[in-house]
This record gives C-alpha cells, structure tokens and sequence, in this order.
C-alpha cells in the first residue's frame, strides 16, 4: 500500500482552527469565521487534490496510508495513529470537507447576529476534524476517537444555545444515547483483540477468516448497537429529533448529511465482519427496516419542519443500514444513497434554515403557507431536493433508492418480498410526507401577518442551497452511470457475488416505486392542499396520530424503563451508603470507642479515640502473631 | 547520586525555612513553599531523565541501616511504577500550592503551619513510594495521616473536625492491621534464616496458605481503605467535601494511590498464592466499586462529593487493572492512577474555584456559568471531559488499556465495567448541565472569571491531560517494563487470541 505523508493535514488543519478559534477567544470575533471557513476549505481542496491522484492509480493501489507515530503499545496490544484513505473513505472525506465548507459559508450569513458566532464555527471546524479521523483511521481504536469526538461536536452544537434549559437537555440526551453505542464500539474492539489479537481494519480484515462464528457474530452485534447510536436507529433512535435544538446548518452538516451516516460507514468498512456473520447481518437488516418505517410514521405527524426532516433523515438512514445488511451488492447502493441523501438532505435543511430565518425563527409549518411567493430561490431549492427525496426520475433519490429497493427485493425468498415491500411502503410514506412538508411551508395561503412577510435570505446563504441543489438533480445520475460508484468501490467488497433471483424485471420495480411516490403524494394533495389549513394542529386527532407525534412513545418508553427507574435506583443507593454502609461503619465506631471508654479517662480531644485504637490495634497485632507462630 | 534522598529532603528543608520565617509573613511563606515545590518537581523531572527505561530492577537504589537491633533499613529505590508516581506527586504539588494560594486563610492555624504541613506531606508521600523497607513504609504510610488530619481538621470546611476524625480512624484501623501483618512477616523472617523488613527478601518466605491468606488481608484491607474501594470508602466523600479543595486534590491524587500501589508492591509480590486466592473477590469489589461509585456520584447533590464518588469508580477500574493480571491491564492501571492525579486535580481546583467565588458547593445553587464565567466553565468541561475518558484525553487510554486488558481473562467484569462508561457520561454531564448551561442562576450573575495565576494553575494540568491522550508513550515507556514483570513475576502471560475456540 502507498504510503501518503500528507493526510494528516486534512485533518490538522480544521484541528488547528478549532484550537486557535477557542484559545484566542474574543480577539477573533471578527475573523473567526473566515479563518474557520477557509480551513475547511484547504481540507476540501487536499481531499481534492487526494482523490484525483487516486484516479490516476490502478485499482489496488488506490488506498494510501500513513503512520503518524506508535499511539498505544502494551505487550501485544499495539495501536499506530495511523490513517487510511482508500475508495471508501474518499467519498466520506469529499462529502465532509464539500458539504462541510458550503455549510461553513451558508453559517456566515445565518449566524451573523449571533454574539457567538466565533465559538459556533470553532466547533464546526472540530466536528470536521473529528468527522475526518473516523472515516480516515485505520483502525477500529483510531475510529473511536473520530467516533466520540464527532459526539462531542455535536453535542457541543445542538447545546450552542443551551441557556436554554430545554436545548441543554436535549444536548446532554444526544451525548448519553450515543455513549451507550459508544458502549458497543468498546466491546466490539475488546472482543476482536481478544480473539484476533488485533484492533486494525487490515489485521480484522485478514483474522476474520480464520475466526468462529460466535466471534464474529458478538463483533457484529456491538458494532450493530454502536451504528444504532450514532445513526439514530431504532433502538436508540430516541435523541435525533431533540438534537434540531441545534442551529439549522449544524442540522444540516451533522443531524443529516455526515455524522448520523458513521454508522453506515461502520457497518460498511466491516463488511468482512458481516458477510462472515449472516445472523448479526440479519439484524442490520430488521433494524434498518424498522427505522425506515419508524422514521417515515413519526415524520408524518411532525408540525416542526426541522423535526419532520429530522424523522425523515431517520428514516432515510434507515434505507442505507438496510441497505448494508444485504451483503456485498448493498454496500455500494448505501454509500451512493448516503451521498445523495448528503446533498439533497442537507439541501433542504439549509432551506428551513432559510425559511426559519425569513420568518423570524419560526418552525411551526402549521405558520407558515404560500411561502414560495416571497422566498422563490429558497422554494427552487428545496422544491429540488424534494424531488430528489421522493425519487422521482432523474433526481438523485431516483437512482440510489431504486436501488436499495431492487436490492431488498432480490435478497431472496420470503425475506426478500417482506423487506421490498418495507422499503416499498416506506417509499409511499416519504412521499407523503414530503409532499406535506411542501403544501404547508411553500404553497397554500399565508398563516402569518401578511404585512410582515418573509424576505429572501443573501447571498452568502442562497449560494450553498443552490450547489446543494445542483447535487441533487445530478448527483445520483453522475454516480449510478455506468455503475461508477460500484466499480469505484468493487475492490472492497467482493460485489462480483451478485444478488438472488430477479423476482421481478428492475423496470418494474422501478415503477412500481413510482406508483405508490404518487400514490403517496396525492394522498398527502387530497388531505392538505385543497383546503385551508388550521394554524394550531388540531386535537381531535385519532390515537394513531397521537402516538406518531409522540415520536411512536420512544421517550416515553426510555423514561419508564430506564430514566425512572435508573434514578429510584440512584435513591435507593444513596441512601444505602449513608444507612447501611456508613451506618455500619458509624455502628462499629461508636461501640470502639464505648469500649475504650474506661481507658481514657485522663486525656482529652481526640488522641483519646487514637489511644483506642492504638489498644485495639495492640490486641489486633498479638492475636495476629499468635495466629501466623501457632 | 541518591536522587530519591535528594527530592525527599529538598520539601523538607523548605518546611524548615519556613518554620523560621515570623508568623506576619504570610506572602513569603507562600512564596517559599511555591518555590520548594517547584524544586522539588525540577528535581524529579531530572531523575526521570536519568532512569534507565528498560532496565526492570530498581533503580535509585540507596540502603543504610536505621534500627540495626531489629534490622529495619533507610532503603529506597524506584521501578517505573513508583516512579512515574513520585513524578505525579512533585507535579501536583506546586500546582496546588499556586492554585489554592488563598486556602489557608480560613484555617485554625497560621498560613506558615498549613504550608509547612503540605512540604512535610510531600516529603512523605514521596517516600512512601520509594520505600523498599516494609518497616520504612510502613512508618511514612501511618506518618502521612498526621499532616493530612490537621489539613483537614485546621483548615478544612463544613464538619472539618468530623471528617478529619472519620478519615484518622478509618486509616488507622487499616494502618494497625497491616502493622500486625508486617510484625507477622519480621517473625517469620526470623525463623527462615534472619529477622529482616527488605521486601525482597520477604517475598521468599515460605508461608501457609492460611498464612499467607491472614497476612494478605491485613495488607489488602489497609490498602482498599486507602484506596478506597467498596465497601471501605465511606469516610472519603466527607472528608473531601470538608478539605480545602489543594487538600483533596493531595489526598485523592495522591494519598489514595498509595493503596493501589501498595496492593501492587505488597499484596501481589509478597503474597502471590493468597493474591490469586482472592482476586475473585476483588475483581467483584472492583466491579461492584466502578458502578456503585458512579450511581452514587449520579445522586450526589454536592459537587465536592460528587468528584470524590467519581475517584471511587475510578479506583474501581485501577483495582480491576492490577489484578486481572495481564500487561495492558497492569500498565493501564499504573498509568490510570497517573492519569487521574491530574484529572482529578483539574476537578477540584476548578469546583474550588466555583465554591469560593459562589459562596457554596451544592450543584444546584449554580446555573449558567458558561456565559459568565467561560474560562473556568470551559476548564471544568474539559475536566470532566477527562474524567468521562473521552478519546483523545488521557483518561481514555488508560481506562481502555484497563478494560481491554481485563477483558481477555475477565470478560464478564470487563463487560460490567463498560458500563461504567455510560454512567460516566452521566455524572459529569448532569452537573455541567446544571451548573454551566441553562440561564444565570440568581446569584451566579457578578462571578469573576478565573485570575491569571488560576489560569497559570490549569494550564498545565490540561495541556498534561491533552498530550498524554495524543501521545501517552512518555509515561507508557516507563510503566510498561515494570507492569510486565508484576504480570510474569506473578506467573501469568497474556492470553493468546483465541479466534473466537478455532
């Protein structure tokens, strides 16, 4: 493998300004962000510059690497800072340092009145460090730096404004269900060290064919619950929605396009680990099915659109996870979906980020309506990445969710009609509500105070949206064509393998998904777009409606499962130590003393309970002589 | 060159100079302990300069006779584990005396008697770390709860006399056991062939198992007290809420290292059959110690008890390290025990600051500090953010060392233990949430931030944390030859990998 000395600077340099922004503190209020923004830039450009010598290479010397120093070496446990940059961790570093710098460039403008405005892109600038060490580590102790440090960034971001107590919360929320996948991260390297006596992707990679299956499956298993946390997939979905407490380009970058997709790119770097392990790969599959479904239900009966995004992005996931789960052929169509999903999601957060700043930080949809009339390029936009989420040929969803589709159909037998129809379903259900999300934002009559409309939003912030906009018209033709990405990523996988039995001709599929976007959308025509719309949610609503806005009871699930009772047993702990532990020891304590009562009668303060215990101590030491000469 | 005498005696000339400066000069008390300290820690720094890293014996090694009738020894010398904690111990110190310039003013005794009393300590604590005489250390061991008491007690807050009493009676009673195992060594060193307290010598007694079993946990129970481990650790949250926040970050830092170290030097080299006997115990204690510490550090209202039942889940994870037998988990404890002396120093200076500046140590009279107050708000996250062992700090590489290291032979404490991560995120991010965000608790509004010399005090303890986490080799370079010769003297070798029975 090439060795590569540059790659540590796409790294240093966000590092560095995040450091410089944080330490110089005030004194760079005035060109914080600029400087922020230009490192993320340079990083782009050294991704840029790495990918095009990697088209210049064959095939098998694409991947570079390069040590940096020796990190950890205890007896046989040795860890290098090294990195790794090969076909799959390009596309992450282009999507990262791409969609990263535009989001930098939109936050210019959009926090422009924020006093902190310094602090918010010293914490961009680290989140893109972090975000470049996952995907660039070459090994699994190196990605778990990234891992948590991308954890941190966010959880520093969605708290940005955590003055408010209920943004603090959800901050701290983010943080604890994602150290509780971190949690699988750290059993997964454990097991690995101590069936391969390795930690490296290479080494795994290499151990993995001689391990058992029990091995593999445990490994599978908690690398599966780390990507649940970081992912936000089911079951530990429950922190995603809260994190849009979060300025809206830190949705956009972090709650969208690059860290909620680590875990895709876990299960995707250890495919050796998965396609070794059919039950663990099984798994991927139900929990990316069930997220997909989940995500889709919660985002129909969100009135927040950044909660409605953000259950869509879930959901969105989802796809990819399943995706992942299907074995060699999946792997590319969940990066290709990853990467369109990055620009159009990120397109349209960037574009309720605009709305929001139009109308006075407003995200009820419910006050919204007719909003393309006084905020046209921000309805371009989004209103392209809308086609691009519903997959409507020849927008970039069209070609990467095709695809996650065909695939779950072709994965064979019961399984493969069961999981093609979720992803068929799920399809309806974006539709829906998608085309909802555009009906009470964009179109119908205004629910506001018609005199103080909306304003456009600059140029510094219309400039991202639009390039978004580009990727997601072009991006998924650019990358499906001639099966591009999955030539680009073949030597990874073994994707020769091909898949199961065509149940169906793709076209046919491919038509099928059409009819029920369709389906779907006219559904959500019928029920918003022909009448007026209440600007409070209405209340009698069925239970069904009731349990989605409830996000499908997840918190309630996770408070009377584990934050009640965790906490009873906190009480219940506390108490015990000063009852029954100290109260033992107080027990003992006094009767000591009472004992030596007699003798200390002729002394005073407290080297009366010394001389106690020096008597205590006498007996102690003669009976433990008696004991040890006896 | 007898460098150990040398740093020993440098913070006890200091006190002496002290002592004879008129009880006016405050200032120049300061002044000359702040000196001493930096001294002493040039000095050190220097020694670990000159140990030879892969050399396995001891080093700095000096030896004369004390008590010759009864053949106790002034001998001391050093492995990288004493050593790497002496250098902890001269670190912290001048860190403590510039960070609590102002501590002892609320003192029952004079500013000269409180410096005098932490020179006096230094000096011991060092030499309860280079002692190669069992009687030696057993003499620094009990010596150094006489400072430690009258810190507590004299310049203490709250119930300081309470808790000074609870913490003497508790090492006490630890102390006199382990005194009786000593004794029981000395006799049966007589029988085999000369009455002798050289720990080398001692560990080729042949004993017992019964023996063996008694004199074990009358070293071990002294040292779980110190430690403290579950469920021997009551008299630590009092005593660290009574102590000036320097004393705590002393007695938790570094005193209570002195229990794991001992259990390293004494419990697994004089008594290995009973040390493999028990350790099914204390792995459980271990393990029992990592989660109830941090459930209890959860439910704690008072930020200075809530550093103190962090340390004890933190101990928890030392203990687990030391006897789960294997390198990565013997180096990952020394260099854990390393690493929370400056985390947990960083913890309590800045709560400390809060404190004194707020008038109060219950988290909830805090509230949005981050906008009034950033710097010390900031230095308390990044504190915190050690303490959780976020990757990247240095807490991380130790704690994982410890885990990995515990889970090729222990896997199910090892699990366990895992979890103690995620309540780890827990108890640092409830008080940050309550104390640095939301908005500006009435009360809060007029702090000031943190002074030069406060910032001064920090910084290095947080560039420490930063670059051992980057690059932990310094430390790891002289831990691990002496962690792998616990582990083989012990007679164990690593687990091989197992690819999973294939």
């Amino acid at each position: 493998m090439l060795v590569n000395n540059g790659l540590v600077y796409l790294i240093a340099l966000p590092l560095f300004g995040s450091a410089l922004l944080l330490l110089a503190g005030r004194r760079a209020d005035k060109w914080g962000h600029l400087f922020a923004t230009a490192m993320s830039a340079m990083s782009f450009v050294l991704g840029a510059v790495q990918f095009y010598e990697m088209l210049g290479r064959d095939a098998e010397n694409r991947a570079v690497t390069q040590k940096l120093f020796t990190w950890i070496s205890v007896g046989s446990f040795n860890v290098d800072a090294g990195l790794l940059l090969d076909q799959l961790s390009i596309c992450f570093v282009l999507l990262i340092t791409g969609v990263g710098t535009l989001i930098h460039i939109y936050s210019i403008a959009y926090m422009d009145h924020d006093k902190d405005r310094r602090r918010f892109f010293a914490y961009l600038n680290l989140f893109i460090a972090a975000m470049l060490l996952l995907v660039m580590g070459d090994s699994y102790l190196n990605l778990y730096v990234g891992w948590e440090g991308v954890g941190l960034a966010s959880y520093l971001l969605i708290g940005f404004w955590n003055q408010k107590p209920a943004y603090a919360t959800a901050s701290k929320k983010a943080f604890i269900a994602n150290r509780v996948g971190d949690m699988g991260l750290s059993f997964a390297i454990m097991i690995a060290f101590a069936t391969m006596g390795t930690v490296s992707f290479k080494g795994v990679k290499e151990a993995a064919e001689g391990s058992s299956q029990g091995a593999l499956t445990a490994i599978g298993l908690m690398l599966l619950l780390a990507a649940t946390g970081k992912s936000a997939q089911f079951p530990l979905q429950a922190w995603l929605g809260d994190a849009m407490a979060g300025p809206t380009p830190v949705s956009a970058l972090i709650h969208a396009a690059t860290m909620v997709t680590a875990g895709v790119y876990l299960i995707t770097r250890s495919n050796f680990i998965f396609d070794a392990a059919p039950t663990a790969q099984l798994l991927v599959v139900i929990v990316g099915a069930i997220t997909l479904l989940f995500g889709a239900i919660i985002g129909t009966a969100k009135d927040d659109i950044k909660k409605a995004l953000a259950a869509s992005t879930m959901s969105q996931i989802g796809y990819m996870v399943l995706a992942t789960g299907l074995g060699p052929v999946g792997y590319a169509f969940a990066i290709m979906h990853l990467l369109t999903h990055g620009f159009f999601k990120a397109g349209m957060f960037l574009g309720a980020g605009s709305v929001m700043h139009g109308t006075g930080d407003e995200v009820n949809m419910r006050k919204f309506g007719g909003i393309r009339h006084f905020m046209p390029i921000t309805f371009a936009t989004f209103g392209l990445g809308y086609l691009a989420i519903l997959g409507v040929p020849p927008f970039a969803g069209f070609y990467s969710k095709d695809k996650i589709i065909e695939t779950a159909f072709y994965s064979g037998g019961i399984k493969g009609i069961l999981i093609g129809s979720i992803a068929l379903f799920g399809a309806a259900l974006t539709a829906f509500y998608m085309t909802r999300v555009m009906i009470l934002t964009f179109a119908g009559t205004p629910r506001y105070d018609i005199n103080n409309p909306p304003h456009e939003s600059s140029f510094l912030m219309l400039l991202p949206m639009g390039i978004l906009a580009i990727g997601s018209v072009a991006s998924g033709f650019l990358l499906a064509r001639g099966e591009a990405l999955v030539h680009w990523l073949e030597p990874l996988f073994h994707a020769h393998e091909g898949h199961g039995p065509e149940i169906l001709p793709p076209v046919v599929i491919s038509l099928m998904a059409l009819g029920v976007v369709i389906i779907g959308a006219s559904f959500a025509w019928f029920k918003y777009g022909r009448g007026p719309i209440a600007d409070t949610a209405p209340t009698n609503v069925s239970i069904f409606t009731r349990i989605a806005r409830r996000d499908l009871l997840q918190d309630d699930f996770n408070e009377s499962v584990f934050m009640r009772p965790g906490q009873a047993l906190t009480r219940l702990l506390v108490k015990t130590d000063d009852v029954v532990v100290d109260g033992a020891v107080r027990g003992v304590a006094s009767a000591t003393l009472g004992s030596g009562a007699a003798l200390r009668t002729s002394q005073t303060g407290f080297v009366r309970s010394y001389a106690a215990l020096i008597v205590i101590g006498a007996i102690a030491l003669i009976a433990a002589i008696w004991a040890v000469t006896l | 060159m007898n460098y150990l005498t040398l740093i020993m005696a440098i913070p006890l000339l200091g006190a002496a100079l002290i002592a004879t400066l008129p009880q006016s000069k405050s200032l120049l008390a300061k002044q000359f302990a702040l000196g001493t300290t930096l001294v002493a820690a040039i000095a050190t720094i220097f020694m670990t300069t000159k140990f030879e890293r892969s050399n396995t014996a001891l080093q700095f090694v000096e030896s004369y006779d004390w008590i010759k009738a009864f053949g106790i020894k002034y001998a001391v010398g050093v492995d990288g584990i004493a050593l790497v904690l002496i250098l902890m111990t001269a670190l912290l110190t001048p860190i403590v005396v510039l960070a609590g310039w102002n501590e002892s003013e609320g003192g029952r005794w004079s500013t000269k008697t409180f410096y005098i009393l932490i020179l006096v300590l230094q000096t011991m604590s060092f030499g309860v770390f280079a002692a190669t005489d069992v009687f030696l250390f057993y003499v620094f061991f009990e010596a150094m709860l006489v400072p430690v008491y009258f810190l507590i007690g004299g310049y203490g807050s709250g119930e300081r006399t309470a808790a000074a009493v609870k913490f003497l009676l508790y090492s006490l009673f630890g102390g006199l056991l382990m005194l009786a195992s000593i004794i029981a060594l000395y006799v049966l060193s007589g029988e085999q062939g000369g009455h002798t307290f050289d720990i080398g010598a001692l560990s080729q007694l042949e004993m017992s198992s019964t023996t063996q079993n008694l004199l074990f946990l009358g070293f071990f129970i002294a040292f779980a007290i110190k430690a403290p481990l579950f469920p021997f650790h009551t008299w630590l949250p009092d005593a660290a809420k009574s102590a000036t926040p320097g004393t705590s970050v002393l007695l938790l830092g570094v005193l209570d290292k002195v229990g794991t170290f001992g259990m390293i030097r004494y419990c697994l080299a004089l008594f290995p059959d009973a040390t493999k006997t028990f350790t099914p115990v204390i792995i459980t204690l271990a393990v029992i110690s990592i989660l109830y510490g941090a459930f209890l550090a959860i439910g704690a209202k008072d930020i200075k008890r809530l550093i103190a039942y962090t340390s004890i889940s933190h101990f928890g994870f030392i203990t687990l390290g030391i006897f789960a037998m294997t390198t990565q988990a013997q180096s990952g404890a020394t260099l854990y025990m390393f690493n929370h002396g400056f985390s947990t120093a960083a913890l309590f200076l800045v709560a400390g600051w809060m404190i004194s500046r707020r008038g109060s140590s219950t988290i909830a009279d805090f509230g949005g500090l981050q906008r009034v107050t950033p710097v010390m708000a900031w230095s308390f996250f990044i504190a915190g953010m050690s303490s959780l062992a976020l990757p990247g700090l240095s807490s991380f590489v130790s704690e994982f060392l410890v885990l990995v290291g515990t889970f090729t032979r222990y896997p199910v404490a090892a699990v366990l233990a895992t979890f103690g991560i995620v309540l780890a995120a827990l108890y640092i991010l409830i008080p940050v949430q309550r104390a640095l965000h939301g908005p500006t608790e009435p009360g809060n509004e007029n702090l000031n931030d943190l002074n030069l010399r406060e910032k001064i005090a920090i910084a290095p303890i947080i560039a420490v944390i930063v670059l051992l986490g980057f690059y932990p080799a310094p430390a790891l370079n002289i831990i691990n030859p002496a962690a792998a010769q616990v582990v083989s003297q012990m007679g164990f070798t690593d687990p091989a990998p197992t690819h999973g029975g294939k």
